[in-house]
């Protein structure tokens, strides 16, 4: 013992003093602060997310239009990739050096321990020979991505693409999606984006200090699965469609056929189409910029966003709707000295019927009758023209024009149809009358109908009297589900009995008319042909139709732009769609299926529209060399057709 | 007394051998969980840190009981010798020493590698110890202190070479033992207390507040105490040294220190956040231990220390281990057996008859705390991060042996105190 044997009391003091310093920040961090088991939480766990394969869209028969096809995203890791044949990898992917050291430069700068994409979406064919080497690339790995694929490269615009999400989807879908993700842009893919994109999946993964992946959280206590977006039957008959699109190569226009008893679009075509296929993949940045460059507009969606005077269809509605109104029966004729000459209005008929009845008129597209028709449904109802207008007005609404008909696809357009102030206000009085706007009787004023609508006139005609709304999708997933506004059954407003007339002139016009070439032997069809007066330029071919006559099953239109006769494009295209939908073969004559299968009926661009793509792409060198032929064609055909292209300026940008 | 009738054994302190089994073992198990290889899960394989860290046990086990066999008078004797032979070692390892991590701190043989540094902690305490126990006729005197100062700086100096700041502090926290011999009285305790207070408030606060503050209380003082002359010369000296003392520390802070120091001074303090950088370390630690919550991640269950987030994790670190996994209830379990160890040295110095042997108690008892309490203290961010091992616990051989060294020195000492001749 020395004196200073007290001290030890201190010295344990201090000791202890200092153990409770540490027992007491202890607690403090352990017990009272939470936010310390928050950050080790973050630092482990990543959620990735698991895509959901998109819905499949089948047609009516089960055939597949579009499916999920793998691609292969080429990943680096830039700290573990040493020693790797940089030669031999830029040529399996098809890159040079420079690139390649730029790629690894921005992989580097991202993270030199975390995944970055290399290449994106190599196809499978590529994959295949890349998987042989990929023990000499460390550092890389490949990882599988599905991208959209259309086995018969048909139905662009119905099917429509998908694409990237944009900064305005990410806000309006209040943060679903996510930079990267991809979206239905057009078509289908974009209307039932919601049943057609799946659910997503969660897979709680745990992370190093690295960022290396340790395996799964809690055992994947709290993981969801992904679950594949429900699949789709469409209306569309593969066969038919295909056919419809070979026949329309090289012609501007729309054919739609709808299925009278049902309204589920059986064949969808708005041409110029162009390869579904070109819009996914590496490529696709290009072909899309060409397309939207091209001056024939493959984008735009011809049968429900372009708008035309309807022309001979537009006889029938008259038609049908005057005998609703009392204004004509069966047995009402008049006199056709070959033009409509009535208090100043002039109407030529391209030939002199005489005594016209109601079956004769339509038989003969007789502009006369009808414009005694407008008349009367304008000037003798016992009120004001324009009120009688909005009546007239009325019964055409009820067949569908004038608004969209709700057609499952996005962007359909209404056509076009004045109402009685709209005259008013131009006339700056409403003591307008029939003879102001005398080529509304036929179709040709202002009035605007999508070939949609024009196909589903023909399906009321079918049907003497009511239609479903067109659609597309005519099944939702396994329990192939139909959506109730589609099988709402809609009158049109004029009763079946005031039908037949009207179909026997149809069906006259074609076993005896303008189409009579176009007969199908066998099966009884009820069509007009109709030639459209395009003040600007080579008029337009139209044919609608239905058919059989009995118990129909098919309601088609045809719109060939600026082809000139309806009788020698239009009809012809109708009658093989028909035949092949109903009977699955073509009987008609070789030569006839000839001409309008080579027939190019494209009108002349402005030549800067058409220039020459100097740089070379792999992908899209056949496109490319159909791009020089239109052209080379074009110039043969500059003599023979001859367009205004203001006009054709203007269609194009009605969109 | 009865320790006569009691065998060799039995006159060994058990309880501490006990403490310091239990110690190596929880080291053990924590860095198989720090350093967890799926690989190779077993506790014993080689080619982990843990499988060595067994081995490293096992031989620091062998040497604790040699140390018991060995005669205690080899030790007394063979101090200066020790002493020397560090010396030697601390000036080689400058010379043909491994730099890791900036600190030219290793030699190595073999396939391991010798810290001199760790073993200069055991010859100044001996040496000390030595020189004390000679001087244990006399009272304490200035001279005493030089020398003996000068006997722990030597070292001290060497190790700053390397240069190994965290190890050479250590050698700070002999002071104890001068106070408790004497040399240093209670006043210059506290006002070294007060200094290292002064030091951090003064990096923390405006200088001139702070001399502000002091000055304040000054004129407390002599409000208390009245105006008595001999006060207000003293707290007149006071006062001027200690606004010096401020003043300076900011001018020793911006010039002496290396950066890397001052910005591990000021996560601690502070004024700087900086959790990806150069607070990455400690920040990670907080994470590990606070996410423990009260009872622990469980074993082998620690993301933190399992998917290497906390640096340094099985060596300096390795309390996050123990916080993460063990939780508050492990941390102060672990915290209770470092107090009782160090009580029960303390307990066992102040047994001991000679200088010599009491000395060299104080010695093991101030380094082990100076150990634990700077180690478990930066890893929850109330000192600055300084490398310096958790003894018995941190991974590494030089570390474990030298501290067991030190230790069953100790018990050498004292379990034949009864042989010894009391001064």
């Amino acid at each position: 013992m020395n004196s200073f044997f007290e001290r030890k009391y201190i010295i344990q003091g201090v000791i202890l003093i200092i153990a409770l310093t540490l027992v007491a920040r202890l607690f403090f961090l352990q017990i009272i602060d939470d936010s310390y088991l928050l950050s080790a939480n973050n630092n482990v766990l990543r959620k990735v997310i698991e895509y959901p394969a998109r819905g499949v869209v089948l047609d009516r028969n089960g055939e597949i239009l579009v499916q999920n096809e793998p691609v292969y995203d080429l990943m680096v890791i830039p700290k573990e990739a040493k020693n790797i044949d940089t030669l031999l990898l830029c040529k399996l992917i098809g890159i040079d050096k420079e690139n390649f050291i730029k790629r690894m430069k921005k992989a580097r700068d991202h993270s030199p321990f975390r995944a970055s994409i290399f290449e994106k979406l190599i196809p499978k064919e590529t994959f295949a020979v890349l998987q042989e080497h990929m023990d000499k690339f460390n550092g890389f790995y490949t990882i599988d991505r599905n991208i959209r694929s259309y086995p018969d490269s048909i139905a662009a615009q119905f099917l429509g693409y998908i694409q990237e999400v944009n900064d305005k989807d990410i806000e309006r879908s209040k943060g679903f999606y996510r930079s990267g993700d991809y979206i239905g842009a057009s078509g289908v893919e974009r209307s039932y984006e919601e049943l057609l994109r799946g659910t997503r999946g969660v897979k709680n993964q745990m992370v190093d200090a690295l960022n290396r992946p340790k395996g799964s959280f809690m055992d994947g206590k709290y993981d969801t699965l992904a679950i594949a977006g429900d699949g789709l039957i469409s209306s569309l008959d593969k066969e038919v469609q295909l056919l419809a699109e070979k026949l329309m190569r090289n012609k501007l226009g729309s054919v739609v056929a709808i299925e009278p008893a049902t309204g589920e679009i059986l064949t969808y075509v708005s041409s110029p189409s162009y390869n579904p296929n070109l819009m996914v993949g590496r490529e696709r940045g290009n072909n899309y910029m060409e397309m939207l460059y091209d001056p024939y507009k493959p984008m735009f969606n011809r049968p429900i966003q372009a708008s035309y005077p309807p022309g001979s269809v537009f006889k029938v509605v008259a038609a049908l709707t005057a005998q609703q109104a009392g204004v004509i029966n069966q047995q009402t004729t008049f006199y056709c000295p070959g033009g409509y000459y009535v208090n100043g209005a002039r109407m030529r008929c391209t030939h002199v019927d005489g005594s016209t009845g109601l079956v004769k008129s339509i038989q003969n597209s007789c502009n006369t009758y009808y414009g005694y028709v407008y008349a009367k449904m304008l000037d003798s109802r016992g009120m004001p023209s324009y009120k009688a207008y909005d009546l007239w007005r009325d019964g055409l609404t009820k067949f569908g024009l004038g608004s969209p008909l709700g057609i499952d696809l996005p962007g359909e357009k209404g056509g076009l149809l004045y109402t009685s102030d709209q005259y008013t206000k131009r006339f700056r009085s409403n003591k307008w009358r029939s003879t102001y706007n005398i080529s509304n009787s036929i179709g040709q004023g202002e009035i605007g109908i999508t070939p949609l609508q024009m196909a589903n006139i023909m399906a009321i005609v079918a049907n003497r009297g009511f239609y479903y709304r067109p659609h597309l999708i005519k099944g939702i997933g396994e329990e192939k589900i139909i959506k109730k506004e589609f099988t709402e059954k809609i009158w049109a407003g004029v009763d079946a009995k005031y039908y037949e007339p009207v179909i026997e002139g149809m069906s006259l016009a074609v076993s005896s008319g303008t189409a009579a070439a176009s007969r199908i032997p066998g099966i009884e069809m009820c069509g007009k042909t109709g030639t459209v007066q395009n003040p600007h330029g080579e008029n337009h071919a139209v044919f609608f139709a239905f058919a059989p006559r009995e118990n129909p099953k098919i309601a088609i239109a045809v719109f060939i732009e600026n082809a000139g006769y309806g009788g020698t494009w239009a009809a012809p295209i109708a009658s093989m769609l028909i035949e092949k939908y109903i009977r699955d073969t073509v009987s008609l004559p070789k030569h006839i299926q000839d001409r309008v299968l080579n027939a190019v009926i494209l009108p002349k661009v402005k030549t800067k529209d058409v220039k020459p793509e100097v740089k070379e792409k792999k992908d899209s060198t056949k496109n490319k060399t159909n791009t020089v032929k239109k052209a080379t064609v074009l110039d043969k055909n500059r003599n023979n057709l001859v367009v205004h292209h203001s006009q054709v300026r203007r269609n194009y940008e009605q969109r | 007394m009865n320790n006569d009738k009691k065998g060799f054994l039995g006159r060994i302190d058990w309880i501490t051998i006990i403490l310091w089994l239990v110690l190596c073992l929880i080291g053990w198990f924590n860095i198989h969980a720090a350093v967890f290889d799926s690989e190779h899960p077993g506790l014993f394989n080689m080619e982990t840190n843990y499988g060595k860290q067994s081995i490293f046990i096992f031989t620091a086990i062998i040497i604790g009981f040699s140390i018991l066999i060995i005669d205690q008078r080899f030790f007394i004797s063979a101090t200066p010798f020790i002493y020397i032979v560090v010396i030697l070692l601390l000036v080689a390892v400058l010379i043909v020493g491994r730099n890791v991590g900036g600190n030219q701190a290793w030699i190595p043989i073999g396939s391991f590698r010798l810290q001199p540094s760790e073993f200069g902690k055991l010859a100044t305490c001996l040496l000390l110890a030595f020189y004390l126990n000679s001087q244990s006729n006399k009272t304490p005197s200035i001279k005493g202190l030089i020398i003996g100062s000068c006997i722990v700086l030597f070292p001290v100096f060497l190790v700053m070479l390397q240069p190994d700041t965290g190890s050479a502090l250590a050698f700070f926290s002999l002071i104890f033992v001068f106070y408790r011999e004497g040399y240093v009285n209670s006043k210059l305790m506290i006002l070294g207390g007060l200094a290292i207070l002064l030091f951090v408030l003064a990096l923390l606060i405006n200088q001139w507040l702070l001399i502000g503050i002091i000055a304040a209380i000054c004129i407390g003082f002599i409000v208390l105490l009245g105006k008595k002359r001999k006060y207000l010369i003293d707290l007149g000296v006071i006062f001027a040294i200690a606004s010096v003392y401020v003043l300076s520390v900011d001018f020793a802070y911006e010039n002496i220190l290396q950066p890397h120091q001052r910005n591990r001074i000021d996560i601690i303090l502070g004024k700087m956040d900086d959790p990806r950088g150069q607070g990455y370390n400690l920040n990670q630690s907080k994470i590990a231990i606070g996410s423990g919550k009260l009872f622990g991640k469980g074993y082998l269950q620690g993301t933190q220390t399992k998917y290497n987030f906390v640096p340094e994790q099985s060596t300096d670190f390795i309390f996050c281990t123990v916080g993460e996994e063990w939780g508050f209830v492990g941390s102060v379990v672990l915290i209770s057996i470092y107090v009782f160890l160090l009580l029960r040295i303390i307990h066992i110095a102040e047994r001991q008859r000679t200088t010599f042997a009491r000395v060299y108690a104080y010695g093991v008892a101030s380094i082990l705390f100076f150990h634990f309490f700077i180690n478990i203290g930066m890893t929850i961010g109330i000192v600055p991060v300084i490398g310096i091992p958790l003894p018995f616990i941190s991974y590494g051989g030089s570390s474990l042996w030298s501290f067991t060294i030190l230790l069953f020195i100790l018990l050498k000492f004292d379990s034949t105190r009864k042989g010894l001749s009391p001064n």
